[in-house]
């Protein structure tokens, strides 16, 4: 079997893989990050997103061994510490979650929309942006709310934090 | 109230864990040496099976084990149940087929269950599950309501495919009503089949402890209690006492995970065969084929009115489509949790409805978010909306003309409202959405080619499911109190044991609002802990809307017992008479003194017990108690929807969109608001987007997310939520309940704002752009003619 290694939240990592392995099997199984879910086999869900090399990418479409030499962040890596990164703050002040199941995706979709478009998101722009990831839960009203109010926050983050 | 007591829109003490990843699923639990399970299932809405050839997969890399129906036969493996025993017109009980974990010599619906196979990785599972040679002899199918007694026999046990044909109502009374009516209204209606589709797809683990003979599942499930009674009592795997059943985190349920169903039982099941823990968990396209279904009617219904506008009656007939087998409380579903709440906000002097249930060559329908009730709303809301527009009158003011507005009020279907005020929550839905402006909007957005439309969906539901005796008397096979157990610790800290189980509601937070405001403790001193048999002794679990006004009332009842025995501690503590101690805000007080002692210190002195003699007060500090509702509750309310169609495309876009809603008393309005985004969400989807498709050979069409369409941020706005509030008089929290409202409340305020945009009443769920497209050609016309 061959061998993958990658930056996993700061660590680097490394297993012996079957070559089918997809990313989000290597970090559920075989690292136990299990805060990248798998809620569909299509990638239309997003319950899966992750960042590559600092963009989002949905775990379940890429192989892990593509992603050899890679730098990846998953849920688990955003928070500085005990301090919650301000995304996922947004999302526990707003009631942006119920279930939690979407939540991580969500998160590191949204984190990856500041980076792209700023820290200022209008509601349309949060809602066109968010047509990879599903709710079944809070019908998107309190997402919307998390999110505009985390790329306001995320505008006072060190820059080196804000760029993950 | 305090900070984070009772009131409080305080933010959700489990939500550290889920936005950081760390939320504890069933698919995140891995047990040393598991297996895992892969389904064979069937490619065929109806077939014979011949017979299974699972040889070559036996011998195939890494396969543990394969298992059919002979094998779940021979082990004398009970079948699936349904819990609830419908009896039809002529007094004959339902026609209930067996519903085999392993299909047994016949197939049923495409994805049923043919057989299992068991190996170290998922992959070998999946591969080898090609190698198993199935002779099937394919069967002609029934897919739909509409031919689902044109041929095939799906069941030995019910000729013409008929589970039940059953009714509700004083038929005399009815047709006396229609004779002398001055009107009558009559509408065709579909309510479209539907996926629950909670983003966590279902999972299982089953495992044997050798050592002690008994079971452990891990489960996606609403109800562990009801599931571990299931699957000891009637499927016979073990007895309770042997088996533990543990829904940890659940990523959502919506109904879906209330039932028990083949893949959990034949895991847990081949666990002790194998003598290793055996891991399923379900792909998405497996949920779309096998997870039970919603909704799925035809109904015809017609309404009476006289010469003053008054409804005299309602008559509907309806035909439920309940799949290829009864599901764990399908036939209860377009029964008794539909045709009582027929009668709306409306005081209708008649109803009669009539129910026939079908099986059909799909898969099993049952409960949905609201369950009956967004159907039964569905009916009394499009037919009243019709009602007016026939007569010429406002649809708001044909409403409040007919609201019931005197309380208790006994319909002539079963319910007892026990309070409300149907007209506050109109005026104030009025006022929130403006409605006095809608013309002027209208007229903009007819400026720029638009429809515009505005639907009202007046909404009632019966939560707090639910009195035991009575739905005993309804055919209930369980009953439907809530447990809860209060534990106190010697520091004061206080764990809750609740039947009651959280999948996205929050229970966490809001069970623990009630214990901090009743016992004046900080909320982090209070722990809630649920869906572990092994933990809670028995609980029946959380649907219908039942886990404030029934779990948080047994919880409640449960804390007057701590306090009274805490109470007797304080007593002995603070040398007084028990009748001399008042407790409030955490702190017991000698009446009329300064003399006081504090929670943490009153539960200390409990355990140590040197203050007062243990054999005439029993150390220690903790009670539970059992909570069975004496009446539903009846959470009611109004949305308003605003829409624009563009009649070049037929595409809607939803502009505005108003709830005020009567839960009661709400323990945390941030909770209870999400609550209602959600329930509206999913309504929109079913109005506008959704629908579970089969063609005619019974293969669903629409089986993934690439084609079933869910509502996605961008097709859903933003929600004005309101409140009135008339608190609950059957329970002592004044609660009603708020989980399923946005769902039963929505579908009719779509339909209704389109029917209104397009100008006239043909038009059925899903609303796609293509029907709308169709529906708007006329008014289109008319608007290029001006």
């Amino acid at each position: 079997m061959p061998t993958v290694s990658m930056n996993v939240n700061g660590r680097q990592r490394s297993a012996d893989i079957d070559p089918r392995t997809l990313l989000v099997q290597f970090l559920r199984e075989n690292l136990r990050l299990t805060g990248t879910h798998v809620g569909c086999d299509t990638s239309q869900c997003g319950a899966c997103v992750v960042q590559i090399d600092g963009e989002a990418v949905k775990a379940c479409t890429v192989l892990a061994l593509s992603c050899d030499g890679s730098n990846v962040l998953t849920i688990e890596g955003l928070a500085n510490g005990n301090e919650l990164h301000p995304m996922q703050e947004a999302f526990r002040e707003h009631h942006g979650l119920q279930c939690g199941f979407c939540t991580p995706g969500m998160i590191m979709t949204a984190v990856d929309l500041v980076r792209r478009k700023g820290n200022n998101l209008d509601e349309k722009t949060i809602r066109e942006e968010l047509e990879g990831n599903l709710c079944r839960c809070t019908g998107y009203h309190n997402i919307v709310k998390a999110i505009a109010a985390g790329a306001r926050n995320m505008a006072s983050m060190p820059q080196s934090k804000a760029a993950e | 109230m305090g900070a984070t007591g009772i009131g409080a829109a305080i933010p959700r003490k489990e939500d550290h864990r889920f936005v950081t990843g760390k939320g504890r699923y069933v698919d995140d639990i891995n047990r040393p040496g598991q297996a895992y399970a892969f389904f064979l299932r069937s490619p065929h809405a109806h077939a014979k099976i011949n017979s299974i050839d699972t040889k070559a997969a036996e011998s195939a890399p890494g396969v543990v084990a394969v298992y059919t129906g002979d094998d779940i036969a021979a082990d004398k493996v009970g079948g699936l149940i349904c819990g609830w025993l419908i009896h039809s017109k002529d007094g004959s009980p339902m026609n209930a087929g067996p519903h085999p974990a392993l299909a047994q010599g016949k197939v049923r619906y495409v994805g049923d269950h043919v057989a299992v196979v068991i190996a170290d990785t998922l992959a070998q599972a999946r591969d080898a599950a090609e190698k198993i040679e199935v002779d099937y002899e394919v069967l002609p199918a029934v897919v739909d309501l509409a031919n689902a007694q044109s041929g095939t026999q799906i069941h030995d046990v019910a000729p013409n495919n008929v589970v039940y044909d059953w009714h509700l109502g004083d038929k005399a009374a009815v047709d006396k009503a229609f004779a002398s009516a001055k009107h009558v209204t009559k509408l065709e209606l579909v309510n479209n089949r539907l996926v629950p589709n909670p983003m966590e797809p279902r999972a299982a683990v089953g495992e044997y402890e050798e050592g002690t003979d008994s079971l452990v599942l891990y489960t996606t499930s609403q109800n562990p209690h009801v599931a571990r009674l299931v699957l000891s009592a009637f499927i016979g795997l073990a007895p309770e006492h042997k088996f533990r059943v543990i829904a940890p985190d659940v990523g959502g349920g919506f109904g879906s995970k209330i039932f028990i169903y083949a893949e959990e039982t034949v895991c847990v099941w081949a666990a002790r065969k194998i003598r290793r823990p055996v891991k399923w968990n379900c792909d998405r396209t497996e949920a779309f084929l096998c997870d039970a279904h919603g909704r799925d009617h035809v109904t015809h219904a017609e309404l009476a009115t006289d010469a003053d506008g008054k409804i005299t009656a309602l008559r509907v007939s309806t035909k439920a489509n309940l799949g290829a087998y009864l599901s764990t409380f399908a036939s209860s579903v377009p029964t008794y949790l539909y045709v009582p709440l027929l009668s709306g906000q409306y005081n209708i002097p008649a109803i009669y409805g009539e129910v026939m249930a079908l099986y059909t060559n799909t898969a099993p329908v049952d409960a949905y978010r609201g369950a009956g009730r967004p159907e039964a709303t569905f009916v009394i809301e499009r037919i009243v909306e019709m009602a007016a527009r026939e007569l010429g009158m406002d649809p708001a003011e044909f409403r409040r003309k007919n609201f019931v507005t005197q309380f208790p009020h006994q319909t002539p279907v079963i319910m007892c409202y026990d309070t409300g005020d149907y007209d506050a929550s109109l005026k104030k839905a009025q006022e929130i959405h403006d409605t006095a402006g809608f013309p002027s909007r209208k007229a903009q957005s007819e400026s720029q080619g638009k429809l515009r439309g505005l639907g009202y969906s007046a909404y009632i539901e019966a939560c707090g499911i639910a009195p035991s005796a009575a739905v005993g008397s309804l055919g209930a096979g369980v009953g439907l109190w809530e447990s809860a157990e209060v534990r106190v610790n010697p520091i004061g800290t206080v764990e809750i044991l609740t039947g009651s189980h959280s999948h996205g509601q929050g229970h966490e937070t809001t069970f623990a609002q009630l214990v901090s405001d009743r016992l004046g403790i900080p909320i982090d001193n209070v722990s809630i802990v649920h869906g572990d048999t092994d933990k809670v002794q028995m609980g029946m679990g959380t649907y219908g809307s039942r886990s404030g006004a029934v779990g948080m009332s047994a919880i409640f009842k449960a804390l007057e017992k701590v306090e009274a025995k805490a109470k007797k501690v304080a007593a002995h503590v603070l040398e007084a008479a028990e009748g001399d101690i008042e407790f409030k805000d955490g702190k017991f007080t000698v009446k009329g003194t300064d003399k006081n002692a504090d929670w943490g210190t009153i539960a200390l002195q409990a355990y140590i017990a040197h203050k007062f003699n243990g054999q005439e007060l029993e150390p220690g500090l903790k009670e539970s108690a059992f909570w069975d509702p004496t009446n539903f509750t009846f959470p009611a309310g109004v949305h308003i929807c605003e829409l624009e169609v563009d009649p070049a495309t037929g595409l809607t876009t939803i502009e505005k969109w108003t709830a005020v809603d009567d839960f009661g008393n709400l323990i945390n309005p941030m909770i209870v608001e999400g609550q209602v985004h959600g329930g509206i969400a999913q309504g929109v989807g079913q109005a506008l987007l959704e629908g579970a498709i089969y063609n005619d050979e019974g293969q669903l069409i629409t089986a993934s997310f690439m084609d079933y369409c869910m509502p996605r941020a961008g097709d859903v706005p933003s929600y004005s939520v309101g409140m009135t509030t008339t608190p609950c008089p059957s329970n002592p929290l004044g609660i009603k309940g708020c989980g399923e409202a946005g769902a039963i409340a929505s579908p009719p305020a779509v339909i209704n704002a389109l029917t209104n945009a397009v100008g006239h009443e043909n038009l059925q769920m899903p609303a796609t752009p293509e029907r709308v497209w169709k529906a708007a050609q006329g008014a289109r016309l008319r608007m290029a003619a001006e």
